[in-house]
């Protein structure tokens, strides 16, 4: 399929026109950050933004969320499903992979309602990435930099207007909210295709390997001297998978109104570097140090992830090695476990006399 | 005919179904077994090794053994459980009648097609007998499709032994044969004192023909692995039930994560040639 152009003065108008039908939430700046937030008219939004504190999980996954309400005295119980019509709006390509991971997770064996119901009522309007966002994003690396699939529609800023690609039938029933949005040029076609290629080159590489070696670098590297050494740096306030659009760990407990006789089960985001994540009854943690914890926390994003669903488990968006007060960060751990990688040969030698 | 198993995958996964708590027998002062009936004639239909998700509302929800066995699900089943903390607590406050929520049932089940024809050797301690005696009695009603069983079970005190009732019947019973042992001996106690590991030299066993299902707290798995092993057990025919941290049931959540397996839909139930390569698993 083609794609449309439509002059950025008519992207008000159309932001606009969702308003009147749809929720919408995008990148909007606070002081000096930016944040996903709902949006009240299109001032609020900044698609220039670089990234975010927190990922657009935090629409389709809430950091606290009703899963159910009981009510003791009737006995009746009844599911919280969120279908509220929503745009999320301005979406990297990183955090739209990382929602291809989450898809993939809560649609497994045991469907989550709550999950999949925001899900389909969720339209996403992707962008495209036009130069690094942070010096510590690597998305490049991952293979993240672009998509293909998975959006219902994908902007591209072509300087006064936008590239729209059509992913969905819901992403050409948004578009049709505006009339301005015209079938592509040939001059279009030689214009998106210059900015995509002009893009690339702004993008380092900052993996040493290439990510299809990441699962089997891992494989023999669980041994190795560096989970201790991140082990005795780390803080363990979990504010990586706080950060982390590919995290989805969480905790489930009981809250009870003041009648003592009504309440909610919540879901909240929990993290697996926190100190307490695997203790059991009777007080045994299976993960007892930051060691263990950091470790597990890598295996997952470069290695259990991937042989789980086919899908990287970093998507390199960098928000982690921001966010880490010891810097601690994925892509300089993959490098350094690359770096003391001990050659099969060698230890072949060794081992044999 | 509705399974609760439906039921989660119909509204959310995450709603429990409410269950009346028919009869409850303290087995001792932290342990109670708490027999349960579904409503509107719902079924569990589980297998043994399996547990369910069981909540207090308002309190919480625990992962919890389903403790009786299929061959014997008369219109209820049975849960047994320590008062350990939050939702065990005011649950052992609880009295027949009052409505508790149950999911599942979850889990991968212990494969009992493989045991048949197998002699059976259960090493127990403490609370694993609640998760074990589901698939004792499914084994003694079935009794002529296994070779001989052998029951080793260990308690910190005589007092702490579980299900003595039962105890005692599979003593009586000639295709049994049953080995007691308690940490700390009492008064009138004039079996085995020692750990459970003191028992496998009363047990004569053909090895390759033998399953061992252990199950108890993390600290005896080892050891009795070192006795089995040594007895020369296959590693694939040594089978545990492993506890961790469990919020959702489904694989979702995270925290039962051993390596890239998850507790509670890739196990429970684990053969030792499964995680042996798994440093931390047991
Ligand atoms: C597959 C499986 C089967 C099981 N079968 C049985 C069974 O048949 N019978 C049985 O009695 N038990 C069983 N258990 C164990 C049972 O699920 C736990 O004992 C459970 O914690 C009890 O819930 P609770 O709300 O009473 O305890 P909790 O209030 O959750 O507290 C128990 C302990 O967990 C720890 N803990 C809880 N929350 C936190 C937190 N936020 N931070 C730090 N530590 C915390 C503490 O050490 C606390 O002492 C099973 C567990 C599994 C995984
Ligand atoms: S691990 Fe860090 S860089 Fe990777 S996706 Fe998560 S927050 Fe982004
Ligand atoms: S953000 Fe850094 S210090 Fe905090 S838990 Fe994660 S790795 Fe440790």
């Amino acid at each position: 399929m083609g794609f449309r152009v439509m002059p950025k003065s008519a992207f008000p108008g159309w932001v606009e026109q969702m308003l009147q039908t749809y929720r919408v939430v995008g990148p909007r700046k606070i002081r000096d950050r930016y944040m996903f937030d709902e949006v009240n008219s299109p001032g609020d939004l900044d698609l220039t933004y670089s990234t975010t504190v927190l990922p657009p999980k935090k629409v389709l996954l809430p950091q606290h969320e009703e899963l159910l309400s009981f009510d003791l005295e009737s006995g009746k119980m009844e599911a919280a499903i969120d279908t509220q019509p929503t745009v999320l709006l301005g979406v990297h390509t990183c955090d739209l992979h990382a929602i291809r991971l989450l898809d993939a997770v809560f649609e497994d064996g045991y469907a989550d309602q709550h999950y999949i119901a925001r899900r389909q009522n969720v339209l996403l309007v992707s962008l495209e990435c036009l130069s690094p966002c942070t010096e510590k994003s690597f998305c490049k690396s991952m293979g993240t930099l672009s998509v293909t699939e998975g959006y219902d529609l994908h902007l591209t800023d072509l300087g006064d207007s936008y590239a729209i690609d059509i992913g969905s039938e819901r992403g050409q029933a948004l578009l049709e909210l505006t009339e301005n949005a015209q079938p592509a040029t040939d001059a279009d076609y030689s214009r998106l295709n210059q900015t995509l290629s002009d893009k690339w080159p702004r993008f380092p590489y900052r993996l040493e390997s290439d990510i299809t070696e990441l699962a089997n670098l891992l494989a023999v590297s669980y041994d190795s001297d560096l989970w201790e050494e991140l082990g005795e740096k780390c803080l363990g306030c979990g504010s990586c998978t706080i950060v982390c659009p590919t995290c989805y760990c969480f905790n489930v407990i009981d809250e009870v109104d003041f009648s003592l006789n009504a309440g909610s089960r919540i879901r909240q985001w929990d993290g697996c570097t926190l100190s307490q994540f695997a203790v059991v009854a009777g007080g045994h943690n299976f993960r007892s140090t930051n060691q263990e914890r950091q470790r597990h926390r890598f295996f997952r994003k470069g290695k259990y992830q991937m042989e789980a669903y086919g899908l990287v488990g970093c998507v390199g968006c960098g928000r982690c090695a921001e966010a880490c007060l010891v810097d601690i960060n994925p892509v300089d751990t993959f490098n350094e476990l690359s770096r003391r990688r001990i050659p099969m040969t060698r230890r072949h030698k060794e081992v044999l006399p | 005919m509705t399974l609760l198993k439906d039921k989660i995958v119909s509204s959310s996964l995450y709603v429990p179904v409410q269950a009346t708590i028919r009869d409850i027998r303290a087995l001792t002062p932290l342990e109670k077994v708490f027999s349960l009936t579904l409503p509107d004639g719902m079924l569990l239909n589980h297998e043994p090794g399996q547990f369910v998700e069981l909540s207090v509302f308002g309190v919480g929800e625990a992962p919890i053994s389903i403790t009786s066995s299929p061959s014997r699900s008369n219109g209820f089943f049975e849960l047994c459980v320590r008062n350990a903390g939050d939702m065990t607590g005011v649950l052992h406050q609880m009295k027949p009648g009052d409505v508790v929520g149950v999911r599942g049932p979850f889990g991968r089940p212990f494969p009992m097609n493989r045991f048949l024809g197998k002699d059976l050797i259960f090493a127990i301690g403490g609370l694993g007998l609640a998760p074990a005696r589901s698939v004792i009695n499914q084994v003694l009603d079935e009794r002529g499709k296994y070779g001989k069983v052998i029951i080793l079970y260990g308690a910190r005190t005589p007092g702490d032994l579980l299900f003595t009732d039962e105890l005692e019947e599979w003593d009586r019973r000639s295709d049994v044969e049953l080995h007691l042992t308690v940490d700390r001996p009492a008064e009138g106690w004039d079996g085995n004192v020692g750990v459970i590991t003191t028992l496998f030299s009363h047990v004569q066993v053909y090895a390759r023909n033998t399953v061992a299902i252990t199950l108890g707290p993390p600290v005896m798995y080892r050891f009795v692995l070192m006795e089995l092993l040594g007895k020369g057990v296959p590693e694939g025919n040594i089978w545990f039930s492993f506890e961790r941290r469990m919020k959702c049931g489904v694989g979702k959540c995270g925290h039962c994560q051993i390596h890239h397996l998850y507790t509670c839909k890739d196990g429970p139930t684990f053969s030792f040639a499964e995680i042996k390569h798994l440093e931390g698993a047991l």
